[in-house]
């Protein structure tokens, strides 16, 4: 059963329809990718996801149960999810940020146990940020933040996550490390949703692709089969070219997109 | 928290709390004090004589362990609040607890009130003055907190203007001394069935907020964050506020209205400790109850007369907040 999915979702703000008839099925596992033009409603259609929105019409469902029928605590416990940069008010050290994944794991009285802070620990570790435990958050790089925020996620255990624009801000090297660890995380068992701004991501990362567009999914299915010349010419408006290349270190011919000589 | 931290933050309100007993216009020497302690505590029996007990255990106690639970409670209520709001400029009063207590207090003393309607007034009105607060941040519901600061401006300068009403009409005398005298805040007044009014909702108050300091940290990452968490962010701040409230409330109502101190003791404990809520708390706690007791041994010693403590505390508050400005520059360290 797919761990995360949507039918016939719609969304509006008021009068003004963000999206209207979107499907989408992920399976523990999977990857999938949102690509689409600036303001296209990405994010709100992830704030739909983890019920932080409510849909006007059509439904989310967690394995199954439909997310109205949850209460926010279980939904955390299913649903991670990774904001965009944000603004801490506090130097909490780096563990107390990853430590607050436990959160839907815990009472109302609760706190960290040491088992608790184990976890924490062993996400810390899986994106490789072990040794900035105990630096303040506010005094670290923007993609050593995505990295903590990331691990805050996986600490929170969930079946699913949603990551918006997780490369974002982030330079060459870092934008490929965090596509890598969430490739990682996927082959553990997770599913993941991003979005992007990157058809190239999309190749390189990502299971499956939905193009956002004009208020619903233009297409949704595999990178090769999604990222075409025209395709793309429908999300951003501009020429495209898709090109195959092939890179002997990847041991199959891949593909990256250029945008045309405008 | 380190170790030593730790120590130091158990240790010295213990050893203040002693000390402040030997402090004061009647002296004491060291034995003499330890024989009534004994005889009080575990009834070994002594010659000591009437008024030692009276100004020991009548006296000075009640008012030393009053001083110490109005600091705990006004420091972890501000602690809680400015985590709460994320705001580094809001204290226990912003919700207009403070002016509603010192009208309830006013009315009160004009309607020939004893002590006890005095106190019990500036209780209600506390709660009043909150609950208003939050009645009319509902207005407008985009950004409560935000609208709750602002609703508890609205509700504190409505108070004061009902403050001075009862001031103008007050009898210049005896009414309107007294009035002042118990908007400036004092602890001179403190006897043991004041404590035993005060003290269970105080404890009440910062042992519920004790409770809920870890989610305080999730919740200073901002709502929709918090509640991705998996944290009920209203149901938590509703917690947060009814808890600081009956703190406060309790305090002011004994104490009169002391400033500064729920604002400017975090900041002392976030220095000290960190900003993590889960340290923080008991840290403030113990800092305030340090802190306002050797205000109030230095109000009731300075000087022949009492000096009121709320003026103490904002003289040297004061001050000090504008030293922690430029030191953090504005923000939180």
């Amino acid at each position: 059963m797919a761990a995360i999915s949507m039918h016939n979702g719609c969304f509006s703000f008021g009068d003004r329809t963000i999206f209207d008839d979107v499907n989408l099925d992920i399976l523990k596992g999977e990857v999938l990718c949102i690509l689409g033009a600036n303001g296209c409603g990405k994010t709100t259609l992830l704030r739909c996801l983890n019920g932080t929105l409510r849909l006007k019409t059509g439904a989310v469902c967690l394995d199954g149960t439909g997310i109205t029928e949850m209460d926010i605590v279980s939904i955390a416990r299913r649903v991670g999810f990774v904001f965009q940069e944000h603004s801490a008010p506090f130097p909490f050290s780096v563990l107390e940020v990853v430590r607050m994944g436990r959160a839907p794991h815990l009472s109302f009285f609760g706190s960290p146990s040491s088992k608790d802070t184990e976890i924490a620990e062993k996400a810390l570790d899986m994106v490789g940020m072990l040794g900035y435990r105990n630096k303040p958050y506010t005094q670290i790089s923007g993609g050593e933040r995505q990295l903590v925020l990331i691990a805050r996620t996986l600490a929170q255990e969930p079946d699913v996550i949603l990551m918006d624009e997780p490369t974002s801000h982030l330079d060459f090297k870092n934008q490929a490390l965090i596509l890598r660890i969430v490739n990682r995380l996927a082959k553990t068992g997770m599913g993941v949703i991003m979005t992007s701004h990157f058809p190239d991501h999309a190749l390189l990362y990502s299971d499956k692709v939905a193009l956002m567009a004009e208020g619903s999914f233009t297409a949704l299915g595999a990178p090769d089969d999604v990222i075409t010349e025209p395709n793309l010419r429908r999300v951003y408006g501009i020429d495209v070219k898709v090109l195959k290349i092939e890179v002997s270190d990847y041991g199959r011919p891949l593909k990256i997109c250029l945008p045309s000589n405008i | 928290m380190s170790k030593r931290n730790i120590a130091i933050l158990i240790i010295a309100p213990l050893g203040l709390l002693l000390a402040s007993m030997f402090i004061g216009r009647y002296s004491l020497d060291f034995f003499t004090a330890l024989q009534a302690f004994g005889q009080r505590f575990f009834s070994i029996p002594a010659d000591i004589p009437d008024t030692v007990n009276s100004v020991l255990f009548n006296i000075r106690l009640p008012r030393i362990l009053m001083a110490m639970a109005v600091g705990a409670a006004l420091s972890v209520s501000g602690a809680s609040f400015q985590g709460m709001f994320k705001n580094p400029l809001v204290s226990p009063d912003i919700l207009g607890v403070s002016a509603a207590a010192g009208f309830g207090a006013a009315l009160a003393i004009v309607l020939d009130g004893n002590a006890a309607l005095i106190q019990f007034f500036a209780f209600i009105f506390g709660l009043v003055g909150v609950v208003l607060a939050y009645l009319i941040s509902r207005v407008y519901r985009t950004t409560p907190a935000l609208m709750l600061v602002l609703s508890g401006v609205v509700v504190s300068a409505f108070f004061s203007a009902l403050i001075s009403v009862i001031k103008y009409i007050a009898d210049p005398f005896q009414k309107l001394p007294a009035i002042t005298f118990w908007l400036m805040g004092s602890l001179g007044d403190v006897d043991g069935s004041d404590l035993l009014l005060a003290l269970p909702p105080i404890i009440l108050g910062a042992f519920g907020l004790l409770a809920v300091r870890w989610r305080l940290n999730v919740l200073a990452m901002g709502d929709e964050e918090a509640r991705s968490l998996g944290i009920k962010t209203e149901l938590l701040k509703g917690f947060v506020i009814l808890c600081a409230t009956i703190a406060t409330a309790s305090a002011v109502c004994v104490s009169g209205i002391i400033g500064w101190v729920g604002l400017v003791i975090p900041h002392v404990g976030r220095m000290l400790v960190g900003p993590d809520h889960k340290a923080l708390l008991p840290a403030s706690i113990s800092i305030g109850a340090c802190y306002l007791l050797v205000m109030d041994n230095i109000a009731r010693t300075a000087i022949s007369a009492e000096i009121p403590l709320g003026i103490l505390t904002a003289v040297i508050g004061a001050p000090f907040f504008a030293y922690l400005l430029r030191r953090t520059k504005g923000g939180w360290q």
